[in-house]
C-alpha cells in the first residue's frame, strides 16, 4: 500500500489517520447500535403493558435483577449512542474551536448527568421496599 | 470563520428533493429528537423513584394532550430511527447500495415506521380503556 509509506511506523500502528480519532466514533455508534435495537423494542413493549400501572407496579418491574439490568444497559447505551449523534451535529454546525469544544464539553456532561439520574433512579426502584 | 457570501447549494427553494436525502434528513432529526426524549425516559424513572405524589404528577402529565403528544412524536421518532438505523447497519455490510434497492429499502422503512406506530398506539390505546 502506497499510503503506508507516507506514514511514520507509529501512525500506522495507531490507525488514527488525519483527524486523529480512527474508526473509533464509528464502531462505538454501530455497536451502541446494535445494543439498543433489541432493547428498545423490549422497552417500548414494557411501557405498553405497563400502561395505566400504578408506582408499586413500576417497583415490582425494577425489583427484577435481570430487568433493572437491561434498564441499566439502555440507559447508557441510548446516552452514548446520544452522545456520538450530537457530536456529529455539533462539529457540522457549530464553528469555530473555543465554541465548538465548549458546546461538545457541556453536551457530554449534560448526557453523564441525565445516565447517572437514570441509573440512580433505577437502583431507587430496584431496592425500594414493596 | 466568516466565508465570503457565495451562493449557497443546493438553493432550496428551487431544489426538487428525493428520498434519499429526505431519509438522510429525517435520521438525524430524529436522533435529535430522541435525545430530548431520552431526557424524558430519565425524568419518568426519576418520578417513580422519587415517590407516589411525584410519579402521580408525571403519569398524569404523559396522560394530558401535551403529554400525549410529546409521546407520539417520541413513538414516531423512535420507530423511524429504529427502522433507518437497521437500514444503515444493512448498508454497512456493504449489501442494498444500488440506487434501486436504496429506494425500495427507503420505502420499506417508512412503511415499518406508520405500521409500528398504528401498532404500538391502537394496543397502547385499547389497554388504556379507549
Amino acid at each position: 500500500m502506497a499510503m503506508g509509506r507516507m506514514q511514520s511506523p507509529l501512525g500506522r500502528v495507531l490507525g488514527l489517520g488525519s483527524a486523529k480519532e480512527g474508526v473509533e466514533h464509528w464502531w462505538r455508534q454501530r455497536t451502541t447500535a446494535l445494543a439498543l435495537a433489541p432493547l428498545v423494542l423490549w422497552f417500548v413493549i414494557s411501557v405498553i403493558a405497563m400502561i395505566g400501572a400504578d408506582r408499586t407496579a413500576m417497583v415490582a418491574w425494577m425489583h427484577s435483577p435481570m430487568l433493572a439490568v437491561l434498564m441499566i444497559v439502555l440507559i447508557v447505551a441510548t446516552f452514548y449512542h446520544a452522545a456520538l449523534g450530537l457530536q456529529v451535529v455539533i462539529e457540522d454546525y457549530v464553528h469555530g474551536e473555543a465554541m465548538r469544544l465548549t458546546v461538545l464539553v457541556v453536551m457530554r456532561a449534560l448526557c453523564i448527568l441525565f445516565v447517572v439520574r437514570g441509573v440512580l433512579a433505577v437502583l431507587t426502584l430496584a431496592f425500594a421496599a414493596g | 470563520m466568516i466565508s465570503d457570501p457565495r451562493p449557497l447549494s443546493p438553493h432550496l427553494q428551487i431544489y426538487r428533493w428525493q428520498l434519499t436525502s429526505v431519509l438522510s434528513i429525517l435520521h438525524r432529526m430524529t436522533g435529535l429528537a430522541l435525545a430530548v426524549g431520552a431526557i424524558l425516559l430519565v425524568s419518568w424513572l426519576g418520578a417513580a423513584a422519587d415517590g407516589p405524589a411525584s410519579f402521580a404528577k408525571m403519569q398524569w402529565f404523559l396522560g394530558s394532550p401535551g403529554g400525549l403528544i410529546l409521546l407520539f412524536g417520541w413513538s414516531v421518532a423512535l420507530f423511524y430511527h429504529l427502522c433507518n438505523g437497521i437500514r444503515h447497519l444493512w448498508w454497512d455490510t456493504g449489501r442494498g447500495l444500488e440506487l434501486k434497492s436504496v429506494y425500495a429499502s427507503g420505502w420499506t422503512v417508512l412503511a415499518a415506521t406508520a405500521a409500528l406506530t398504528v401498532i404500538a398506539w391502537a394496543v397502547g390505546l385499547s389497554r388504556w380503556g379507549y
